[in-house]
């Protein structure tokens, strides 16, 4: 039996739990409900979540321990089963008048709430234990030395690739650093336009404009980079410059991320200014202070450890950005500081490495996993930092 | 204002006149709200060359050329047997029909009495789409009684011969690209003169498969749209009562101690982990560990909900903050439970901000693509997924996949399907967030 179609049957054993549990709590009372301590409906509700919960629960258990238990699998089906019989049983052997089937059920739905909150921890830890994992097998194949501080990426399939990853991570910086060059003034100032000049009518029209450019998928930038802005930039900046003529290249793809992170820059601090409170514009004013120099002086000062941290979400997303740099970037790993290069990023070669076939024992397929595990503890580091001084700023004027 | 006030000038002061540190300063202040508004001109100019290169590239991907001419469906051909059985006539293979399509073609060109130079066997058996003669076939195994008949027959061209029409491809580049020739190009011209081919709205590209390399006109989204809505309907169904049940025990029930502290920074660094970081974890986890097959929706959809329910988590959270604590008072006054409380006050009352959010978490898991590479997505995939729950299991693409697919491929027509593929998303992510406008204006309540 398929574990969809045992999902399906213990769900319609629940419904059945609920039926049989209502009306046995009626029949018990002889139809005067006022009798029972709880609800009818709750004495359904108490037979049918004892019914599919544990079930369900033995379900993912087994799927989980089927690659470590050989057979685990083949046999949760028919002991989720028999545990949602036992559930059901159980279940209705309890349902009489004096019976508080409110309390028991509210007790299963509080677990199930906890449980569901703790999916989040269960994803985080997924995440760190696969990539530790693979890591460390990649690890036992390739010096740690070489990977983090080797200057050369060619990985050969046949064995003596060189997987140093600092070709990889200057690309990542230096594309990012293009795109925060873009993102950070042209954000910035359209928030402070928005919030501190542009009238009511102006505000309604640009703020889902610039939000809409937030909405739009990375593989659209990604085909806009490919298509339009690296021919564009290729033909009127690095040909006749004499930087090179390939169309795929830093400039390019942190151009194109720089637009993509416009909105998120300025959103943020869009909030963070609005926070700043209004007395100290109006004191500033009152002093005789154009606005402008009201927005200088006092009002940026008052907002900075915000937009700091703002910039460094941004960054944060540069860095893990993938579909942008796959089709803007190229794929040529390499070191150099003339922007209208094709350079590549971890987050391309995490791609590169593990679509197709894929060989989990060489190091050449690893080695993803090593860079996912870098490009992991990079953003969360940004992310923590950034969300420490944005929340100590948000104290600051509660 | 930090200007040190010099006696000296005061002195010289005017109301009438400004002085020269005024004007200085209201320079200034022009140009500061001038580097505003150009801030605001360059994102929205950005936005417009964007949606504009979209639309000029992808908008042509909705037409099709098509040819209307008479085919002979030859008996001796496609059934040699002549007992009209459809088993033995599949023994007869697309190439055949090939050929009758191309002494089809012929015949109609001598017909109406085109004279083309240089035009060879190759510009004929080229100008029809290879998937025409797969459509023909398929047309006469359904119906063994079009054997013998002629018929008028509607198909499509090959890409370039659609390029031509469409402008893409001018004499100019015909003569260069070694695909096509002048003399194509010049029979592609009389025909759509004599009305022969025309261009029509071309639904096989929302509907069909992807196709192979060699057929950019027969490639179609359909596998990729069904891939995307069942991702969707799995997203929708695991990420919405999970994050509802976990925002709920977050706002409503959890006690301020060490676990809700580290389930929160959890939630707040989860939302901004790298989605290709999701990819690894599906592929590590979910492929690897578990033993999900590649390429399935419901290994897409099991790493978008994962992705998606901080975002869910965070809107139901404000939404459930919104509703104001009088009515949590009322319930438990008149002797609600808290559960009842939250589950028949609260929640109601809090569903169109949660269904807002909800929305908004699956548009944007519509248009997330790097993860799914990671989970074999990127693999060409010809035939319908089956319906669900088996569905769930085949093989199947992805829009915004489909269009990193296209554009990896060397025929320029694939680019043309990739710009009309972004328009298909657009269109699709722009009905969510319509609904979703909708939806928070219909119910929004101001307490």
């Amino acid at each position: 039996m398929s574990p969809l179609a045992t999902i399906i049957t213990i769900l319609g054993l629940a419904g059945l739990g609920y039926l049989l549990g209502h009306r046995r709590a009626v029949a018990l009372v002889a139809g005067d409900t006022r009798r029972l301590h709880s609800r009818p409906a709750y004495h359904g509700w108490q037979v049918a979540l004892l019914a599919a919960l544990p079930a369900l629960g033995l379900l993912v258990l087994g799927g989980l321990a089927r690659p470590l238990i050989p057979g685990a699998g083949a046999l949760a089906s028919p002991a989720a089963m028999l545990l949602g019989l036992a559930g059901l049983g159980a279940g209705l052997v309890r349902v009489s008048a004096d019976f508080r089937a409110r309390n028991a059920v509210e007790r299963m739905i509080g677990l199930l709430l906890i449980l569901c909150s703790l999916i989040a921890i269960a994803t985080t830890l997924g995440i760190v234990l696969s990539l530790v994992f693979e890591s460390a097998s990649f690890f036992r194949l390739y010096p740690w030395q070489d990977f983090l501080f080797g200057t050369e990426w060619s990985p050969r399939f046949g064995g003596g690739s060189k997987l140093g990853m600092l070709p990889l991570l200057w690309g990542t910086l230096y594309i990012s650093l293009i795109a925060l060059l873009v993102a950070v003034p042209v954000g910035l100032f359209a928030a402070i336009y928005m919030s501190e000049y542009a009238t009511r009518r102006v505000r309604s029209v640009v703020k889902p404009a610039i939000e809409v450019l937030a909405g739009i998928p990375t593989i659209v930038y990604g085909l806009f980079a490919l298509a339009t802005v690296g021919p564009l930039i290729r033909d009127w900046l690095a040909q006749p410059l004499g930087f090179g003529n390939s169309s795929a290249s830093v400039a390019t793809a942190g151009l194109v991320m720089g637009i993509m992170l416009i909105p998120f820059v300025s959103s943020l601090s869009d909030d963070i200014i609005n926070a700043v409170p209004q007395s100290l514009r109006d004191g500033a004013l009152g002093l005789g202070s154009t606005p402008s120099e009201t927005i200088r002086h006092v009002v940026i000062p008052a907002a900075l450890p915000g937009i700091v941290g703002a910039v460094l979400l941004a960054a944060s997303r540069a860095i893990g950005e993938t579909m942008i740099v796959v089709l803007g970037a190229g794929a040529m790993a390499k070191i150099s500081g003339n922007p209208f290069e094709a350079m590549t990023t971890i987050t391309v070669k995490i791609v590169g490495q593990l679509t197709g076939d894929n060989d989990f024992n060489s190091p050449e397929t690893l080695v993803a996993f090593a860079l996912g595990l870098t490009l992991f503890v990079m953003t969360l580091g940004l992310n923590v930092f950034a969300l420490y001084i944005v929340r100590k700023y948000r104290e600051q004027y509660e | 204002m930090s200007d040190p006030a010099m006696p000296a000038a005061r002195a010289r002061r005017s109301l009438l006149k400004t002085d020269p540190g005024t004007s200085r300063r209201n320079a200034a202040e022009r140009r500061f709200r001038a580097y505003g508004a150009a801030a605001v001109v360059v994102a929205m100019a950005a936005l417009a060359a964007l949606m504009f290169t979209v639309f000029r590239d992808g908008a042509s991907a909705f037409v099709q050329a098509r040819a209307t001419i008479p085919v002979v469906i030859a008996a001796d051909v496609v059934d040699p047997d002549g007992n009209r059985d459809p088993a033995e006539m599949a023994g007869v293979l697309t190439m055949s029909y090939g050929r009758l399509l191309d002494q089809a073609l012929t015949r109609e060109i001598e017909r109406r009495n085109i004279q083309v130079e240089g035009l060879t066997q190759r510009d004929i058996t080229g100008f029809l789409s290879a998937q025409a003669r797969a459509d023909l076939r398929r047309a006469v195994l359904a119906d063994p009684a079009l054997v013998g008949q002629e018929i008028e027959w509607r198909m499509m061209t090959s890409s370039r011969v659609d390029g031509m029409l469409k402008g893409r491809v001018t004499r100019d580049t015909a003569a260069r690209d070694a695909k096509t020739s002048v003399a194509q190009y010049d029979l592609a011209m009389a025909l759509r003169d004599q009305g022969v081919v025309r261009a029509g709205f071309n639904w096989r590209f929302i509907t069909a498969p992807d196709g192979s390399d060699s057929r950019p006109e027969s490639a179609g989204l359909g596998v990729a749209i069904l891939g995307s809505l069942y991702m969707m309907l799995i997203v929708l169904v695991l990420a919405l009562p999970i994050g509802v049940a976990a925002s709920i025990w977050l706002e409503e029930f959890a006690p301020k101690n060490r676990l809700t502290d580290v389930i929160e920074v959890n939630i707040s660094n989860l939302a901004a982990v790298p989605s290709i970081v999701f990819g690894i974890l599906g592929l590590a986890a979910f492929i690897n560990f578990v033993g999900l097959p590649r390429s399935a929706p419901i290994v897409g959809g099991l790493v978008l909900t994962l992705m998606t329910l901080p975002t869910i988590i965070i809107a139901t959270r404000a939404a459930l903050k919104a509703v104001p604590p009088s009515i949590r008072d009322a319930a438990l006054g008149v002797g609600a439970s808290r559960m009842q409380t939250v589950f028949h006050h609260v929640l109601p009352l809090a569903m169109p901000g949660i269904l807002t959010g909800t929305i908004l978490g699956l548009a944007q898991a519509l248009g997330e693509t790097a993860p799914l590479m990671l989970i074999g997505m990127v693999a060409f995939v010809s035939t319908y997924p089956s319906a669900p729950p088996q569905g769930l299991l085949d093989p199947a693409s992805a829009l915004p996949v489909q269009i990193y697919n296209w554009t990896q491929r060397a025929d320029p027509a694939f680019f043309e399907r990739a710009s009309g593929a972004i328009i298909v998303l657009l269109a699709f992510l722009l009905a969510m967030n319509l609904i979703a406008i909708w939806l928070r204006r219909k119910f929004e309540r101001r307490w």
